[in-house]
């Protein structure tokens, strides 16, 4: 056996890619845990249709995972990949346009037959006719090698060609020498009812392993040394279980017991399913009858004296926001999740997109503020959970969470957390009168507010003397008796929106390393990451360009205005058409340059290296006419910038 | 998971009862400060009345009660009842009684709703309640008419009803109550009158101590929109022939000369006693476990109200859904020695899958 070349790489991007049921989701996340155990640092982004089982070997069929790590730190799970691993002929072109020129593609050749080509409109087979020559291109028989490798198994032909995603996990294993140790483990476990179908799995696993040592295909292989990072213990995490780890931390360190209504909706359903695992920690989910009872089990649950939650998303919040406007006006403590998806209506379920931000802030009858957080990668998840927890149970207001599909189901390494040093949560439940009557009795009134924070008492049922009717009809300021006194409604309403207002975020915090920069690109939620890696490679091309992050939508952070201001421009880049955009601008008077893409996946890194260096340009050509520089910037269209005017970006 | 916690049978179980030596509660106890704004007339005061009378013979701590209503006339009764209450928005007060029974098993959780609330826009959460069976006392005061919305036909008007949404007469098919009630599952199913004091109270009880669901519905008069739907009912002479008195282990009764027996055609039929072999007699059993004789007697009930079954249908013991959520997570949690310590959460947050940067 000679010993292979090896050569140092900084980065790789690989995308796995093959049909709904050949198992790409599960290779991807192998791949990722052994990459984690390495050492590098890695962001991870899953792409599967809607339907549970399209027609196999369609276009529609394919479901993808791509990878992206390196040994420094890593803002997005790349753009295109570096590598595509195409397990049939509709992997292949679905995911050819994304894969970079010069680019690797290792296919599985048994699988290009006539057939399975026509299904996909190729006339000839792309692995054989010379329309790849733009990329190294591995054709491999996957399936063969892999039964052939399983021949002593007394497993079906069909049971052996499925573990032909373990042999090219094996593969990819040797080709970017990662350990196998993590993945045997997990399949051991997996398994372990189904001995032999463990066996076939392991075999296959160091068959591909073995096959990329010996094969004459593959004269190089590759390793990533690890990332530099701060030093503690880590684990790989997506969204959605960082989420639901943050609630349930939040609940322990506030002392509430958890109880989650949720109706099962994509991309939100693996909260409650994670939640549902964790009774031991105290926690209750109930699957309601819908999204509505979802939202009214968690107010009841709040009324009860729970940390109340409902998770959900678009459509589901849409149903809610009828509760969320009694939780508005019964004020208490409630946490809504919307892991926003594509709409209108059902739209893209699996996609991902920011578009529901103005439903989150105004999708309510009458003045109905709630607080509106958004976290920003997948592990912030966790940390705004939590903030989530802290708002609505200091505050008693319903609180929005704003995740999206891409921080869902992506994934990244995650420095775990000392739990005694997590922020402490300090709920205290009213158990004393807290007015005079008319009569000298101590009185009950519960709506009598904290000067500081306008919220009012949370007296639960079972607290002797506090006895009370909430409810959705307008209350009297203090006392909460129905009142339909105009002035009385004018001061409430006045009252729940300085509540709101009043809530202590902190400020923003703006990256500008030059400390001249002119132009800030301000995004929200999952865009985080592109735009970072986006302003990290024009910082490294010589362009000066500050960013900033609002994790806080309602309230915005209190130096918003003043950091709008700063800058000659302002871009927002967001996946919608400029709710974030048109927030900014009726708030603060700041004519902020909106670039938008509703495509369902998230920001390219290239793409916005096009877009804000199209801004730095335009910024540079108008710096020469002064006579039509104003204070407020230059008036453009909201439908984002002109692409032709890009800078070079590498 | 779940450990047997010895599941109750009592409706008020686990809720805190005032000691021995307490003064005993009064009507007054229950009565809030609110001025009580139902039309003049309206049987809701009836029922409010008997509610009042009746929660301090249940002898439980007042803060341990919770009142939940929707949005409609009926709604308006947590706001007059001194225990803790939400009057919240249509249809869903099954909902977020739910949330709050599953949360605490310490309260006797109430749900008052009306043939609108109930049956129309909260008709999804009213079954799922039922066939859940939560442990939630369900009060449906059934008017036959919208009467919040000023006397729009309900899901319970009678076929032809001219209001101001059918001025060429209602072609809506209608709900029995207790037939959807039943059909649900729901373990528990009564059906009494405003107007009838003695009877509501005792089916309040019954509906109290039944650890479950309960569902009562209660016939009541909207002196405004559609007074006297239920007259023949009140009218002392008519009622007699026209109730069929459904008790359990009880022969199933309309006054002195008319009973409930299996016809030759194999169905219902109510007839003369006047020479009838008495052993033909239906008597009632509620604690049956096939709900479908308690449904043909329900299918009784026609527009005409020639005979119109009151009493408890149903009566069966179930564990119910609240009971077994907590078991779940009580089992969990014991199983794993007690409550998650921050050990036991660092653990969770770190996983299986862990490396360490030194």
């Amino acid at each position: 056996m000679s010993v292979k070349q090896v050569q140092q790489l900084d980065r790789v991007i690989i995308r796995f890619a093959g049909d709904s049921g050949d198992g790409m989701q599960l290779t991807g996340d192998r791949f990722t845990s052994e990459t984690a155990a390495l050492g590098n640092d890695l962001s991870t982004l899953p792409n599967f249709p809607a339907e549970i089982r399209a027609p196999q070997g369609t276009l529609p069929g394919v479901s993808s995972f791509q990878l992206h790590f390196a040994d420094h730190d890593v803002l997005t799970p790349g753009d295109g990949p570096d590598v595509l691993v195409a397990m049939n002929p509709a992997a292949l072109k679905a995911n050819l346009r994304d894969l970079r020129r010069g680019g690797t593609i290792i296919a599985d050749s048994d699988q290009f037959s006539k057939r399975s080509l026509a299904k996909v409109g190729y006339s000839a087979n792309p692995l054989e006719d010379g329309s790849l020559e733009s990329w190294h291109v591995h054709s491999l028989p996957l399936t063969s090698v892999t039964v052939e490798a399983l021949a002593d198994f007394g497993l079906t032909r069909k049971e052996k060609e499925r573990a032909k995603n373990m042999f090219a996990l094996g593969l990819l294993s040797w080709l970017y020498s990662r350990p196998l140790e993590g993945t045997r483990a997990f399949l051991k476990s997996k398994f372990a009812k189904k001995p032999e179908v463990l066996e076939a799995n392991l075999t296959a696993l160091t068959a591909g392993y073995h096959y990329g040592e010996t094969s004459e295909d593959f004269t190089v292989h590759f390793e990533v040394a690890p990332a530099p990072m701060a030093p503690g213990r880590y684990r790989n995490i997506t969204g959605n279980v960082a989420t639901a780890y943050g609630l349930v931390t939040a609940a322990h360190r506030s002392g509430l017991p958890l109880v989650l209504g949720s109706y099962p909706i994509t991309p939100a359903s693996d909260i409650l399913h994670t939640l549902s695992n964790l009774k031991r920690y105290g926690v209750t989910t109930l699957q309601a009858e819908d999204e509505i009872a979802g939202a009214g089990i968690a107010l009841g649950a709040a009324f009860a004296g729970a940390l109340g939650v409902t998770s959900t998303s678009g459509p589901g919040l849409a149903l809610k926001a009828e509760m969320i406007g009694l939780a508005v006006s019964v004020e208490l403590p409630m946490v809504i999740i919307d892991v926003q998806r594509g709409g209108p209506s059902t739209g893209l379920p699996t996609k991902t997109e920011q578009a529901d931000l103005l439903q989150a802030m105004y999708g309510r009858n009458g003045e109905a503020p709630v607080a509106i957080i958004a976290p920003s990668t997948p592990t912030d998840c966790f940390t705004m959970a939590m903030e989530a927890v802290r708002i609505a149970t200091t505050y008693r207001t319903p609180v929005i969470l704003l995740s999206d599909g891409y921080l869902a189901n992506g994934s990244e390494p995650w420095r775990i957390p000392d739990v005694a040093d997590l922020p402490a949560i300090d709920v205290q439940f009213a158990t004393e009168p807290n007015a005079v009557a008319a009569d000298g009795t101590p009185d009950f009134q519960p709506y009598l507010r904290d000067p500081q924070t306008l919220a009012r008492p949370w007296a639960i049922p079972g607290t002797p003397g506090l006895e009370h009717r909430l409810g959705g009809i307008e209350k009297a300021d203090g006392t909460g008796d129905i009142s339909y006194d105009p002035d009385n409604h004018d001061k409430m309403t006045r009252l729940r929106a300085d509540k709101i207002a009043g809530i202590e975020v902190p400020d923003l915090e703006v990256d500008d390393p030059s400390g001249s920069a002119e132009l800030l690109v301000l995004g929200w939620g999952s865009t985080f990451g592109p735009i970072s890696a986006a302003a990290r490679q024009l910082r490294q091309s010589g362009l000066q360009v500050a960013t900033t992050h609002l994790k806080y939508l309602n309230p915005m952070p209190a130096n918003t205005g003043a950091v709008l201001r700063r800058y000659r421009r302002v871009l927002v880049p967001e996946m919608n058409m400029g709710q974030l955009s048109l927030l900014l601008r009726g708030t603060y008077l700041v004519d902020v340059h909106s670039y938008t893409a509703v495509r369902g996946q998230p920001f390219a890194s290239a793409e916005l290296v096009d877009v804000i260096g199209a801004q730095l340009g335009d910024l540079d050509a108008v710096a020469g006419l002064d006579d039509l520089d104003t204070s407020n910037g230059t008036p453009t269209s909201s439908n984002g910038v002109a692409r032709d005017h890009a800078v070079a970006s590498s | 998971m779940s450990i047997d916690l010895g599941m109750p049978s009592l409706g008020t179980h686990g809720v805190p009862r005032l000691p021995q030596d307490a003064p005993a509660q009064t009507k007054k106890d229950f009565t809030s400060d609110q001025e009580v704004r139902w039309c003049p007339g309206c049987g809701d005061y009836a029922i409010l009345a008997a509610v009042q009378g009746f929660l301090p013979t249940l002898g439980l701590k007042r803060e341990n009660i919770v009142f939940i209503s929707g949005i409609g006339c009926s709604s308006r009764f947590p706001y007059y009842l001194d225990t803790y209450g939400m009057h919240s928005i249509h249809g869903r007060a099954p909902a977020i009684a739910t949330g709050l029974a599953t949360s605490r098993d310490d309260l006797s959780v109430w749900v008052v709703t009306g043939d609108g609330d109930a049956l129309s826009i909260g008709g999804n959460h009213l079954i799922h309640a039922l066939r859940r069976n939560v442990n939630l006392k369900i009060l449906l005061f059934n008017n036959r008419i919208y009467g919040l919305t000023k006397g729009q036909y309900s899901p319970t008007s009678q076929p032809g009803i001219i209001t101001k949404s059918s001025p060429a007469g209602s072609v809506d098919g209608v709900f029995n109550p207790v037939s959807l009630a039943l059909g649900a599952g729901a373990t528990f199913v009564a059906r009494t009158m405003d107007s009838d004091r003695k009877h509501l109270t005792a089916t309040l009880e019954a509906a109290a101590r039944h650890r479950g669901a309960s569902f009562v519905e209660i016939y009541q008069n909207c002196p405004i929109f559609n007074d006297g739907a239920f007259q023949v009912l009140k009218d002392r002479d008519q009622a007699q022939a026209r109730i069929l008195h459904v008790n359990d282990k009880e022969q199933v009764r309309a006054g002195e000369n008319h009973a409930l027996v299996w016809g030759a055609n194999g169905e219902l039929q109510v007839v003369g006693t006047t020479g009838l072999d008495e052993s033909r007699i239906i008597v009632h059993d509620a604690q049956a476990d096939n709900p479908a004789t308690a449904f043909a007697i329900a299918q009784l009930d026609g527009p005409d109200m020639a005979h119109v079954p009151m009493g408890i249908f149903r009566s069966v013991s179930k564990p119910t859904y609240d009971d077994q959520v907590r078991s779940q997570v009580a089992g969990a949690v014991a199983a794993n020695g007690g409550p998650a310590d921050d050990d036991d959460i660092a653990a969770l947050l770190a996983g299986r899958d862990t490396w360490t940067v030194s």
